[in-house]
């Protein structure tokens, strides 16, 4: 089976600020993406859980988006202010796809 | 004072505060107990519309006068100002830097609504009577308090530009999107309205509240035993002596303004809350340097139990100490 290069973009972020980052990737041209809920995890700002959560303040989401790799700079340059102070974690994967027009 | 003490002990056994101490306590002693996200959040849209429609049929029943304008705008400026005063208290009790500060001012100015449902259900089995457009003040209370609040942390350079996103955080955000379109259906309504509904709306409220409060409880004890360490003496004591101050405005205001008792009593349960819904949204969007643990553990772990077991008695004892009603 024939396959294509490509790069997943995962970029887990406050809820809060979702649609601006989906804003931005659609600005790029990137109008595929997923957008997971997130249960719960730890990091620098420490542990967060999303059962008991009142307000949607707390919430994070994972956007996913799969991207041909020479749109790749370009969309970082893109999302990286729509990130800049808030919480979130940005990585970028080599993957294989089977419809590389798609992307 | 016996009279303080009476309504306090009644407060303290009555199913809405032992539903929210059950759950504060299972938090506290780390059992599994919860309440399923979308149940919860089911409730809180229950709660909002109900409280929203029966404003507005009280609305619609007894018309409007000057003083519903007035309290809006009364409403307006006590939400504008008190962070003003939340911020100056958080510097001279705290060592809190001028962007945490700001935010947790910010919570201070606006509203909880979950204390004013509390604050009407306590009225109620008191038989006092509020003015319904109490309602529409609590919504109009919700935002004013963010915009003073980013403009003294903006006095430090600490927060971002106002966009339309902000905007849109701030003025459309769900609760007061539901809270103010059901007080308009109420409204448009009336009496007939309130009659087709009343089933559903009226004779559920308190059980949905008891179990609502439950969940809050759950919440704050999780939001307690996550910022132990962040809570000092300083901040407790802001987050009960700034609720009093609160209180103390709004029952200026309802003097001023000629309130009946149940409605001084809700405009100084408006004074004394603290958002943790609207407000800790727009502080995440343009504060987000603030330290979400500071202001949600404040405004939700010490003075949300404290307006509600202790507040709310003090508030009704005063204000009918002061109007005599």
């Amino acid at each position: 089976m024939q396959t294509h290069d490509a790069k997943r973009v995962e970029i887990t972020i406050e809820a809060i600020v979702k649609s601006r980052l989906t804003d931005a990737l659609v600005d790029q041209g990137v109008t595929g993406f997923t957008i997971l809920p997130v249960l719960g995890g730890s990091g620098r700002s420490g542990e967060w859980s999303r059962s008991g959560q009142v307000s949607r303040a707390s919430g994070m989401v994972q956007v996913i988006c799969i991207i041909r790799p020479d749109r790749l700079d370009g969309l970082l340059s893109a999302i990286l202010p729509v990130l800049d102070r808030h919480i979130g974690v940005v990585s970028v994967t080599d993957c294989q796809v089977l419809r590389a027009e798609r992307f | 004072m016996e009279n303080l003490l009476s309504l306090a002990a009644d407060n303290l056994v009555s199913p809405i505060i032992l539903s929210f101490v059950l759950g504060l306590t299972a938090a506290l002693a780390r059992s599994d107990l919860t309440i399923p996200e979308a149940i919860a959040k089911a409730m809180s849209i229950y709660l909002l519309f109900a409280i929203g429609f029966k404003g507005g049929v009280s609305v619609a029943a007894h018309g409007i006068d000057a003083t519903l304008g007035l309290s809006l705008i009364a409403g307006v400026i006590l939400s504008a100002l008190l962070p003003l005063v939340a911020f100056g208290l958080l510097r001279v009790l705290t060592n809190l830097d001028h962007v945490n500060a700001g935010a947790v001012a910010a919570h201070y100015g606006s509203i909880s609504i979950v204390t004013f449902v509390a604050g009407t259900s306590v009225l109620e089995s008191q038989g006092l009577m509020y003015e319904g457009y109490m309602v529409a003040v609590a919504a109009a209370m919700e935002a004013p308090a963010i915009l003073s609040a980013l403009w003294l942390i903006s006095r430090g350079g600490g927060a971002r530009r106002m966009d339309s996103d902000l905007w849109r955080e701030i003025a459309l955000n769900g609760s007061i999107v539901l809270l103010v379109g059901s007080f308009a259906i109420g409204w448009i309504t009336g009496e007939d309205g309130l009659a087709e509904i009343s089933s559903f709306v009226v004779a559920p409220f308190k059980g949905v509240l008891c179990l609502f409060l439950l969940d809050m409880g759950i919440v704050a004890g999780r939001g307690l035993r996550a910022g132990r360490g962040l809570i000092t003496m300083g901040l407790l004591g802001f987050g009960v002596l700034m609720p009093l101050i609160g209180a103390g405005a709004g029952l200026v205001a309802a003097l001023l303004l000629g309130l009946s008792t149940g409605g001084a009593v809700l405009l100084m349960v408006l004074g004394a809350s603290a958002s943790y819904i609207a407000v800790p949204a727009a502080m995440r969007v343009a504060v987000p340097e603030a330290n979400p643990s500071i202001y949600l553990t404040l405004s939700l772990g010490v003075t949300f139990p404290f307006n509600l077991a202790l507040g709310l008695p003090i508030y009704v004892s005063v204000a009918r100490a002061v109007t005599g009603g």
